[in-house]
């Protein structure tokens, strides 16, 4: 298995980097980070869209976020891999496709944390705001917003693992990733494909669980933060 | 871009076919697994309520690893990895049978075990401690007080997300194709490739997978509306 692994690290690392697209572990963590920038202004206004007082709206993007999550993601792979060629009007490679499948996929998922981030603020903050005169822009821009997703950072890193771990569906398009560097390299070695597999899977599982610990310790930091403001509060009121 | 979207060519004759199968083998894998997910994630929740270390931590690593290794890579494992392991004979056996099939049941009960475990425990855990105790004190043993007390009351409340994880399991399924299982959406690749009609092919598949996931998703608001606790 060390022997394998160092022959190759540097496939699982780069991919065919200098020789060829960059890909393996790298560009797993590139697309991964950039699907979830790049998802996160339409998953606030789906967020927003859920819990907007007019109905057609508010029909609308429930009706989005079920039909994403009634499908598998291979589904949207495929449906970005055949349908964005026609829209660009050139061939599209397997890594842009794979992020454009997953922004909206993630969006989907990501709107629905957002807007129990905001459903889980108190009442007061929003009478607070509209007793002060605030529109409802700048009561979401200035008071509900940067609260909602203070409190939903664990949700969002948690976020980042499930990205992390769907762009292995690249494999299925051919995108140069951590999962096709390995398969490549099974297919080079032919002999050891539970080592070579295994070493992927280790992999993933120190990137994902080092992330699922951070989550959980920024979600004990939040709720200590929490408790911290919350017991002055009360000293005051009493 | 002249285009004529049109059904008929791909809903016809062998075609049909095509999706039929597939759309019966997704159903027979999502069943197999669903089964496999339940028993494992059962005696996974009986084993970590034996209060001995080691068995704590093993569960607890069976669950982090189902939960942070991609389940892409966890079917390759099983299916790649794993019968290089065994011997002879039966990798032959695996071979004859269907293995792609038996592997992916095995890798996606496997890792839908994991979800069902922390489903179970977080609606165990959910039941006030109270209950627990007033079941002791009016004489129950701890089976009685698990029995009659406790799990009745904890399943009604692990029952939606443990239909979520259905949903879970029935679009992940999908993945299958990869390593060769003839499931819908592996059925549909060969469809599109042998018509051509690319976008006709995806719509029926898409609109197989809605209407399930759609039926699985009215089952989990109806058990929560239905099994919602009146205190709770």
């Amino acid at each position: 298995m060390l022997e394998i692994l160092q022959n190759n690290w540097l496939l699982f690392l780069v991919g065919q980097y200098p020789h060829g697209p960059i890909g393996g572990l790298t560009m797993t963590l590139f697309m991964a980070l950039t699907a979830l920038a790049l998802c996160f202004p339409f998953a606030i206004c789906l967020a927003l869209a859920r819990l907007s007082p007019y109905r057609w709206l508010r029909l609308s993007a429930t009706a989005i976020v079920h039909t994403v999550r009634g499908l598998p993601l291979i589904m949207f792979i495929f449906w970005t891999y055949f349908f964005s060629p026609l829209i660009i009007g050139r061939a599209v490679g397997g890594v842009e496709t794979l992020i454009i499948a997953l922004v909206v996929y993630e969006a989907a998922y990501l709107s629905e944390i957002i807007r129990a981030g905001i459903q889980g603020l108190p009442k007061g903050q929003f009478e607070a705001a509209s007793a002060l005169g605030l529109g409802y822009w700048t009561t979401t821009w200035k008071i509900v917003l940067p609260q909602a997703l203070h409190n939903m950072l664990p949700s969002m890193v948690s976020q980042f693992v499930s990205t992390i771990k769907e762009t292995s569906l690249g494999y299925v398009i051919s995108a140069h990733e951590m999962t096709f560097a390995a398969s490549q390299v099974n297919n080079v070695l032919l002999t050891q494909p539970f080592e070579v597999y295994a070493i992927l899977a280790l992999t993933y599982f120190v990137l994902c669980f080092a992330l699922t610990s951070l989550a959980r310790y920024i979600e004990r930091r939040i709720s200590a933060g929490r408790v911290a403001v919350a017991t002055p509060a009360v000293a005051v009121a009493v | 871009m002249g285009y004529i979207f049109d059904l008929r060519g791909v809903l016809s004759g062998q075609y049909f076919d095509w999706f039929m199968i597939g759309l019966a083998v997704t159903i027979a894998l999502t069943c197999a697994a669903w089964c496999l997910a339940m028993t494992m994630g059962i005696i996974l929740t009986l084993i970590r309520m034996i209060p001995f270390r080691p068995f704590e931590w093993f569960v607890a690593l069976y669950v982090e690893y189902h939960r942070n290794v991609p389940l892409l890579v966890q079917i390759f494992v099983w299916y790649f990895g794993v019968p290089s392991l065994l011997p002879r004979p039966a990798r032959q056996w695996i071979n004859g049978h269907h293995g792609e099939f038996l592997l992916a049941t095995i890798a996606l009960g496997l890792a839908a075990a994991a979800y069902v475990a922390e489903d179970i425990r977080s609606g165990i855990r959910s039941i006030p401690k109270a209950q627990n105790e007033a079941a002791r004190s009016i004489g129950l043993g701890y089976l009685g007080a698990m029995g009659y007390v406790v799990l009745p009351q904890a399943i009604r409340i692990a029952v939606p997300p443990l239909i979520n994880q259905t949903l879970l399991l029935f679009k992940n399924t999908s993945l299958a194709m990869a390593i060769g299982v003839g499931e819908l959406t592996y059925r549909t690749r060969e469809v599109e490739s042998y018509t051509f009609k690319t976008f006709e092919a995806f719509a029926v598949a898409t609109a197989i997978y809605l209407a399930i996931s759609f039926g699985i998703m009215a089952c989990g608001a109806y058990a929560g509306r239905r099994l919602k606790l009146e205190n709770a």
